[in-house]
């Protein structure tokens, strides 16, 4: 192994041992379980009723409630992996470096930027594991309770995952300008910001306000997160037509709009560019 | 400034005179405004520098979650150093701690954890040790356990920069002392030239006094003086300015 690639790996493994390891996770896995069980609960509650429901022509029942509890076990599996992601990486450089807990690691033969990327890595690997855990769960609930699956399976789950590894791009990036607890608190934001954007999109684009699209939309690719969550949640009913599509699409907690061909190359220029920057800033920085 | 090979030298000075500024540019975690810092050659921050370096930072913390063992497996593997279990168990007895490999950080009182800092320093043998405030969290024992640390590696041929505010640490082990005010040597030498002569203390039946500009060669003089003058001597004992006088000297009463 190469003098460059070896503390790397090395510095890549402890990481991801120290989130698994962390309190965190273990408070994100407790609140993970109860989110599960009581999912599983009202999915059996809500596809019961819906057996006994008649709806209005063109519009499937099954699939809406489906579509619809699915819908929001994404926006919670965006929301646990995101806290999980910012709970992982929001000390990574200014509140390390003011804890100790950096300064031994960079006066070893290892650059900042390596440190920083190997935590945000880690952070990756461990929150994208997460989320298909939590996906994976959330299939087989609505599957055992209600008979229904997603138009596409590995495809949202994949672009979920995308989503919290920029979220947590992100909140590494702050962490070089902001205290853990003001990045925490701005990560959060972010979340709460895009996420809001991409509801008002979908305000706009039912009642015909163009101007609200076009400021989701940019918000979209100023924070990709969001599309890729919307792109998740098109993906999963993608084969859906009529009334039914209309409705699915309003969706619970914001709709989903397909992503175009240029999304993922974006999402890795993004990364690439908040990585960069991260980099570059933590270079410069006194520790 | 130059500390050669194998020789350890005490940094002092006031709070804000840039001692850990200092030892953190040598480190290569704060960069220089001016001037030039090399260490055995290379340029300070430069990885090839960093390879010879120890360090132990004024404020420390390793994650609470990993044991003893787990941290100094870390930093071996960073180091790239050929220790195994071995240099970690010689490491953890060296510092005191030989039985604490298996034991958390959090488990750990804040003295065992600065010990444990020492400890993860010494990884990998570094031709340099950089200790900022090295016994700030230790007990009357733990100080004297660093000191003879520090006497063994200087045997050894290491080179030692202690920054510390424990003047009579600093003049019990270190080869050199350095004064520092506002980012500049204001004196240095070794403990025992610091310490110039002071005059005499005597105590005659008339009282006890002390009389400066009197060398130890001049005490013979000084005491047929006092006899010859009716007075009966007790006692004639010389005295040395100590490294805290001659520190105040240094940063003249700056005590900020």
């Amino acid at each position: 192994m190469t003098a460059t690639i070896r503390p790397v790996a090395v510095l890549a493994a402890w990481a991801v041992r120290e989130s698994l390891r962390r309190r965190v996770f273990a408070i994100v896995a407790l609140l993970t379980v109860a989110f599960v069980v009581l999912y599983a609960i009202g999915c059996s509650a809500a596809f019961r009723q819906v057996n006994t429901l008649t709806g209005p022509d063109g519009v499937d029942g099954r699939e809406f409630a489906g579509a619809t509890l699915n819908g929001l076990a994404m926006f919670a599996i965006l929301f646990l992996g995101s806290v999980l992601a910012a709970f992982l990486t929001l000390s990574t450089v200014r509140g390390d470096a003011e804890n100790g807990l950096l300064q031994p690691l960079v006066v070893r033969p290892v650059g900042r930027a390596q440190v920083l990327l190997t935590r945000w890595l880690a952070a990756a690997v461990v929150c994208s594991g997460y989320v298909a855990v939590v996906y994976t769960a959330v299939l087989i609930t609505l599957r055992a309770a209600g008979g229904w699956s997603p138009d596409r399976i590995v495809g949202p789950g994949a672009l979920l995952a995308a989503a919290v590894a920029v979220l947590a791009a992100l909140c590494v990036l702050g962490s070089v300008a902001f205290t853990a607890t003001a990045n925490g608190i701005a990560t959060f934001m972010v979340l709460g910001g895009g996420l809001f954007a991409g509801l008002l999109g979908q305000v706009g684009h039912g009642i015909g306000n163009r101007s609200l699209e076009h400021a989701a939309h940019i918000v979209s690719w100023a924070l990709p997160f969001e599309a890729l969550y919307q792109a998740a949640l098109s993906l999963t009913t993608a084969d859906q037509v009529g009334l039914t599509r209309f409705l699915v699409r309003l969706g619970p907690l914001g709709g989903g709009d397909p992503a175009g061909v240029w999304l993922l190359p974006y999402v890795a220029g993004y990364l690439v560019a908040v990585a960069v920057v991260a980099m570059a800033a933590t270079a410069r920085r006194d520790l | 400034m130059a500390l050669e090979p194998g020789e350890l030298v005490g940094l002092l000075g006031p709070n804000g005179a840039g001692k850990s500024t200092l030892v953190k540019t040598v480190c290569g975690l704060v960069r220089k405004t001016s001037g030039e810092v090399s260490i055995f050659g290379a340029a300070a921050g430069s990885r090839e520098s960093r390879r010879s370096i120890g360090y132990l930072a004024e404020t420390f913390r390793y994650p609470t979650w990993c044991t003893a063992d787990e941290l100094l497996t870390l930093h071996q593997r960073l180091a790239g150093s050929d220790g195994d279990a071995q240099e970690r168990a010689r490491l953890l007895v060296t510092v005191g701690l030989p039985e604490a490999a298996n034991l958390r950080v959090e488990e750990m009182s804040k003295g065992m954890q600065q010990r444990l800092g020492l400890a993860q320093a010494l990884v990998g043998s570094p031709k340099l040790l950089l200790l900022d405030e090295p016994t700030s969290a230790l007990d009357p024992v733990g100080r004297r356990l660093v000191r003879d640390v520090l006497a063994h590696l200087r045997q050894a041929g290491v080179t030692v920069l202690l920054n510390s505010h424990l003047l009579s640490e600093v003049e019990l082990v270190c080869d050199r002392v350095v004064i520092i005010r506002a980012g500049e040597v204001v004196t240095q030498g070794s403990p025992h030239e610091l310490a110039r002569p002071r005059g005499v203390r005597v105590e005659t039946d008339a009282g006890e006094r002390v009389i400066d500009g009197v060398k130890r060669e001049d005490i013979p003089d000084l005491v047929a003086k006092l006899v010859a003058g009716g007075e009966q001597v007790f006692a004639v004992t010389p005295l040395r300015s100590t490294l805290e006088d001659v520190y105040l000297e240094a940063v003249g009463g700056d005590t900020s």
